[in-house]
């Protein structure tokens, strides 16, 4: 397109490096296109579904009753304390699991970046929690905590206290235990960014007679500023859809729903598709947006913890 | 990951452009064929590897999990159709809730692989209305519901038509240790019909526990809604009126049953995990140390050792009100038939297999839960298995059916939110349960 703009090259020249850029461009298009087609028949069609379902009030079980009520759901949605609430509670819980996360996996990341002895065996225990099944570990946790069969009660002599009647408790272990879950991907990401910081630059702080902690704070974050971010954003995003450990240890009770739970409920439990469709791209939206806010207000670029840019 | 594999792409692309001119299309144009080709030998094998079968038509039971003797009546029926068909059982999730889910799933989509079905009691209107079962013929009926007991089989039924045939069903009983009744000096025995109160009352004094099933989850629906109606009221006014139904539970007898609730919530001698508390939890607690109490399903006795079963007695569910009558709760299992099935025909012999007596009696020794047919309850092994089979009898007999409803997955997720945790419950509770409930089914508000 460029080169029909440009005024008055050499006529044979112009023809060959149109041809050649056309045949190009057809031959991206070629490569994408199986692609570009599998991303619209998973990822666009059940996207437009999900919001032609949203306008529509519709049950599986009574699909006589299914009529188009443009954006009624979604004011029923945001009419209704209980989705405020849950998404309150999913904010915490993201902001309590990405704050420990990042402060534990990057203590985490720098054992494994700075171990001398026994590498292989440190890095591969750290990865443990992250290799089980979220479903798995969600178990193992409620199952420590309960007071029946718990080793926890009992190791702190708790007799039997019940983790999971209160909200703040049962807060506490669903926090736990997905931070025990996702910690080591956070520091995965970390490791890869501390490998980013030139050994020159913390030799020229240590000679000029930094401290640790200055060498910390002044050469190595700001020298891994964009694998913070990076790792920020994607656990971000993970922690805000937050449903396996919700969903195992209290089912919701104690008004510990989270929205992913909430949508889940109404459209697999309800099968009422219509509102369930409605919470369903609130809760894409808000993801979207998490996602806007981080790469244009914090400027996270993508492209720099790929480790060529 | 991602990023990095497309900055690798574009640059090899970029060297590439540099050195050598572009290919000519047409080469594009063959490969392209040749990766269409290989897609559709890729396809059609794997439908090919679908369609082979031999041997007589296979129907498929989804079933609940249980100790395995579903998938024994399988193999059974299997042998006795002697190659006019074979049963294979398919097995569903743990829970109820989870059950109902994915068998509406599979109905919705019209999965034909649905041949028979273990359904879960309450939910058979719902299946019912949305077609989602097969009904059976008047003559069909007459041949497989003979002999049945009264309750069970009304429940298998919505707007007059029989949708399922009762393959067990289930009640509670209050079970006690009986060292700790002895304690507290109540005189009690089968027959006997003490008060929550009492029962309340009688832990206190020996400082063990009343477990009853107070998780958020259906168990929970089912001790609320027997309370209601013990109470004398009901949960809903019109359950067949679908969306339009008015909630009955507003009542005095709603508020009985808030109290209670409310009564156990604040008495030390409620569980610990009261409110996480379901049948396995409650049954551990009753077998504690400080046990005293429970109301639970039958199953508990088969499953108890010898020591603590030496030690168990039994009464009457608990009553609201002192001298009335408890309502027990009724649970069970229904056989229905898939309404897309190819087999319907097969699949209505599997179901008089499945459900004959000689079935019924082995499916009541093995796994505890109780026959619909009423000539069972007499078979001697029962008797011997079941000495407390004469109060289970009479217990289904009276007891308390949950709301028969289309929309019943509501009704109770909206009584379990409202009415959970127990600590919450006060006089207000049924009133929020009640305009929940309306809200709920008109689209106006979450569930």
């Amino acid at each position: 397109m460029t080169t029909t703009a440009t005024p008055a090259p050499p006529a044979v020249r112009r023809g060959g490096a149109s041809d050649r850029a056309r045949s190009e461009q057809r031959l991206a298009w070629y490569l994408c296109a199986p692609a570009f087609v599998l991303m619209l028949v998973v990822t666009a069609y059940p996207m437009i579904q999900a919001v032609w379902l949203s306008l529509q009030s519709y049950r599986i079980t009574d699909p006589e009753s299914r009529e188009f009520v443009w954006f009624q759901n979604y004011a029923v949605v945001l009419s209704d304390g209980l989705w405020w609430r849950d998404v309150a509670v999913t904010v915490l819980i993201t902001i309590i699991t990405v704050v420990v996360e990042l402060i534990i996996g990057f203590a985490l990341a720098m054992v494994m970046h700075r171990i001398i002895f026994g590498r292989g065996a440190v890095r591969t225990s750290i990865l443990v929690p992250y290799g089980i099944i979220t479903v798995v570990s969600a178990f193992a946790w409620q199952f420590a905590f309960a007071p029946d069969s718990g080793f926890i009660n009992t190791l702190f002599g708790l007799e039997n206290y019940d983790f999971f009647a209160q909200f703040g408790s049962s807060i506490a272990v669903i926090c736990m235990s997905e931070i025990w879950k996702t910690t080591p991907f956070m520091s995965l990401l970390l490791l890869a960014g501390l490998a980013q910081v030139p050994e020159e630059l913390q030799e020229a702080a240590k000679v000029d007679g930094a401290t640790p902690w200055q060498r910390l704070w002044k050469v190595t974050i700001p020298n891994m500023k964009a694998a913070i971010m990076v790792a920020l954003l994607f656990r971000t995003l993970d922690a805000y859809r937050i449903f396996d450990n919700v969903f195992i240890m209290t089912s919701g009770a104690q008004g510990t729903e989270t929205v992913s739970f909430l949508a889940y409920r109404q459209m697999i439990s309800r099968t009422a598709v219509g509102l369930g469709s409605a919470v369903s791209v609130l809760l894409f939206l808000t993801v979207v947006l998490i996602a806007v806010v981080f790469i244009k207000l914090f400027k996270v670029d993508l492209g720099r913890v790929r480790g060529d840019g | 990951m991602h990023s990095k594999g497309q900055g690798n792409g574009e640059r090899t692309h970029r060297s590439a452009d540099a050195r050598a001119p572009a290919r000519p299309p047409q080469r594009h144009h063959r490969r392209k064929g040749a990766v269409f080709c290989v897609a559709t030998l890729l396809a059609a094998s794997a439908f090919a590897g679908c369609s082979s079968q031999t041997g007589p038509p296979a129907l498929t039971w989804y079933i609940n999990p249980d100790n395995g003797t579903q998938a024994k009546l399988a193999e059974t029926c299997t042998t006795q159709a002697n190659g006019k068909y074979r049963i294979n059982t398919a097995l569903l999730p743990r829970e109820s809730t989870g059950q109902r889910e994915q068998l509406v799933r599979r109905l919705a989509a019209q999965d034909s692989g649905i041949d028979l079905m273990s359904l879960d009691v309450p939910y058979l209107a719902e299946f019912a209305n949305a077609d989602f079962v097969r009904p059976f013929t008047d003559e069909e009926r007459q041949d497989l519901t003979e002999g049945m007991l009264e309750g069970p089989l009304e429940a298998a039924q919505w707007e007059e038509d029989l949708y399922a045939v009762p393959f067990n069903t289930n009640t509670q009983v209050l079970w006690y240790r009986k060292s700790v009744a002895e304690q507290a000096g109540l005189d009690i025995g089968p027959d006997a019909q003490l008060t929550w109160a009492q029962v309340i009352e009688a832990a206190e004094q020996t400082k063990t526990t009343v477990q009853v099933q107070g998780k958020r989850y259906e168990g929970y629906m089912v001790w609320i809604n027997s309370l209601i109606m013990s109470a004398g009221g009901e949960i809903l006014e019109n359950p067949e009126a679908g969306k339009d139904v008015r909630p009955a539970l507003d009542s005095e007898a709603g508020k009985r049953a808030a109290e209670v609730v409310k009564l156990l919530a604040d008495s030390p001698a409620k569980a610990a995990d009261l409110s996480n508390s379901d049948e396995g939890t409650t049954q551990a607690g009753f077998a504690a140390d400080n046990g005293g109490f429970m109301t639970n399903w039958p199953f508990i006795f088969a499953a108890a050792n010898d020591e603590l079963r030496a030690d168990i007695g039994w009464a009457r569910w608990p009553s609201v009100t002192e001298g009335e009558e408890s309502r027990p709760p009724l649970g069970g299992i229904d056989l229905a038939i898939g309404a897309f099935t190819k087999h319907p025909d097969l699949a209505v012999e599997a179901v008089k297999c499945i459900t004959s007596p000689e079935s019924q009696k082995t499916y009541t020794l093995a796994e505890g839960l109780l026959p619909t047919i009423e000539s069972v309850y007499d078979d001697a092994d029962v008797k011997k298995a079941f000495p407390m089979a004469d109060l289970l009898r009479q217990s289904v007999d009276d007891a308390a059916p949950r709301p028969v409803t289309p929309y019943y997955p509501d009704i109770t997720e909206a009584v379990q939110r409202t009415w959970h945790p127990e600590s919450g419950v006060g006089d207000g509770t049924p009133k929020s349960a009640a305009d929940l409930i309306v809200a709920v089914l008109h689209d106006e508000r979450l569930l």
